[in-house]
């Protein structure tokens, strides 16, 4: 599907979704409590077929946190990148869509380790690089580690 | 008299006990640990411990110029060093819209297949020792060296080169290189038969891998594996092909595919793909054209504001890099897509019902890397 047609389409599937422009993928902020209804009819609708996500990335953006989700289509071919974003960060939660894309379960984990996003109905939420007692979550920008990280 | 009561012991089918796979075990390439649950010798279940390596690097780029997290991509997926480079440049060159000159395409596109062809090397070697084949180990070691020659005259190193920057190439080609990639290819095409004879035609080697770990491609789609492992199982996913960069859409090359999913299949995509490789070496190696071995680059790199997206296909899969850019000479934020991270999340769901001897062969073929995996 061209990216005119695809982006109506998104927006049929979740009105309030907020096109960013000027971006290398057709980019949505969706908000995050529509993320699973959103994230299952993309991939479930034939014309939208989204079967692959190819990489979920958190990241911290000071006034917020998101959440990156990259899509694509290995029947039609297309590309579509959904972020959620959240501005609590004492307690961040997104629902998890790894029932959707199992690849979700391993990349879920890693976004809780290093930024302290929750996915709630993920079925093994735990730390996966870093030790069960380490203290914070080294990606956020506000993190502070004077053993391990060496300021120059 | 006192009444015995028997309890009834478990018999050792029925119990399910957990063992420690690694994280120091000859099979797992590396330390990972992966705590098993068994019943009997039948895997039920097990759960991957990552983190033995990890040493932060996505927070460590964050303090780091692009040229010097070239450095850092070498240390990833060591066996495809040449390839994560290209990655860090075409994010850069992109962003930046360089166009970089025709000769270094050309280095660029034959050292990621000799890359690829090493690290296959090597993968087949550790693959045969892991099914008891010892000889593979020094078939492969030994072929693997003359790459590693090749690399050491043109970039001074033999495993981590950092040889590509933004914009081109570290310094030009060693004037034998051409000389001495056509005389490994020649020498190689007549090894690569003993690999076929001695492991691809092996009676034992086929009966211990066929129908053994399958993955259908939904599954392979849906966990994200790529590279050899995910085309084992007929999923469509060569960046070479879907997304060409270098001079990919310029070169004739097969996307090997096969539709069993199963250890043999991955097997084959690899044996394959050292042909193709080769293939693509000879339409290259004596058509590199004159000029310069890089582009005009500032001496401070920065990136506009925005965001980029740049894959590439390592030996592995597909390695992708997320990129915010603030504008400032250090990225705001950089994800790597790794293909071993993703490629070890199948390894619970295609491993169960098999034997532990299984499970050996099933990581085996999935070829992980485990600094790819904890970066």
């Amino acid at each position: 599907m061209d990216p005119e047609k695809l982006k109506e389409r998104v927006l049929t599937l979740a009105p309030e979704a907020e096109l960013e422009e000027n971006k290398q993928f057709l980019t949505f902020f969706i908000p995050a409590g529509k993320l699973h209804t959103t994230a299952l009819r993309l991939k479930e609708e034939e014309d939208t077929a989204f079967d692959y996500l190819f990489c979920q990335s958190g990241s911290d953006m000071g006034k917020y946190l998101m959440v990156v989700y990259h899509l694509e289509s290995t029947k039609l071919h297309h590309e579509l990148v959904i972020k959620v974003k959240t501005e609590d960060r004492d307690n961040p939660a997104f629902d998890s869509v790894c029932d959707i894309w199992r690849t979700a379960e391993f990349h879920e984990r890693e976004i809780f380790d290093l930024l302290g996003i929750r996915f709630n109905n993920h079925p093994d939420l735990r730390r996966i690089f870093l030790d069960e007692n380490w203290v914070g979550h080294p990606l956020r920008k506000d993190y502070q580690d004077e053993v391990n990280i060496v300021e120059l | 008299m006192k009444e015995v009561i028997h309890t009834p012991v478990p018999s050792v089918e029925e119990e399910e006990y957990h063992i420690n796979m690694g994280p120091q075990h000859p099979s797992t390439h590396g330390v990972l640990r992966l705590v098993v649950s068994l019943q009997g010798e039948i895997v039920k279940s097990l759960k991957p411990h990552c983190g033995y390596i990890h040493r932060g690097m996505e927070k460590m780029c964050e303090k780091d110029t692009y040229p010097q997290i070239i450095h850092l991509t070498d240390r990833m997926d060591y066996l495809s060093a040449h390839i994560n480079n290209h990655a860090v440049c075409l994010l850069v060159e992109n962003a930046l819209q360089i166009e970089v000159p025709e000769r270094v395409k050309y280095i660029r596109t034959i050292m990621d297949e000799l890359t690829r062809i090493q690290s296959h090397q090597l993968w087949w070697a550790s693959f045969g020792m892991d099914l008891g084949g010892l000889t593979c180990f020094f078939y492969g070691l030994r072929d693997r060296e003359k790459i590693l020659d090749i690399w050491e005259e043109t970039t001074g190193a033999r495993f981590l080169q950092s040889y590509y920057t933004p914009g081109g190439l570290m310094w030009d080609i060693h004037p034998d290189f051409q000389k001495k990639t056509k005389e490994f290819l020649k020498y190689f095409r007549k090894k690569i038969r003993d690999y076929e004879k001695i492991l691809s035609g092996n009676v034992i080697f086929r009966e211990r891998s066929r129908n053994v770990g399958i993955m259908t491609k939904e599954e392979a789609v849906s966990y994200g594996v790529t590279g050899p492992s995910g085309r084992g199982s007929g999923f469509s996913c060569d960046v070479r092909k879907h997304h060409p960069y270098a001079l990919y859409d310029k070169v004739d090359f097969k996307e090997i595919l096969y539709q069993e999913g199963d250890t043999l299949a991955r097997y084959m995509v690899r044996m394959d793909e050292m042909y193709e490789s080769m293939h693509i070496i000879d339409q290259l190696i004596d058509n590199i054209p004159q000029g310069d071995f890089s582009a005009k680059m500032k001496a401070v790199i920065k990136l506009p504001a925005g965001e980029y997206y740049q894959r590439v296909e390592t030996a592995r899969g597909a390695l992708g890099l997320y990129c915010i850019s603030d504008g400032n000479k250090t990225p705001y934020r950089l994800k790597f897509r790794t293909p071993s991270f993703s490629n070890l999340s199948a390894l619970d769901h295609i491993s169960r019902g098999f034997k532990i001897a299984d499970l050996v062969a099933i990581g085996g073929s999935l070829d992980l890397v485990i600094p790819d995996i904890d970066r």
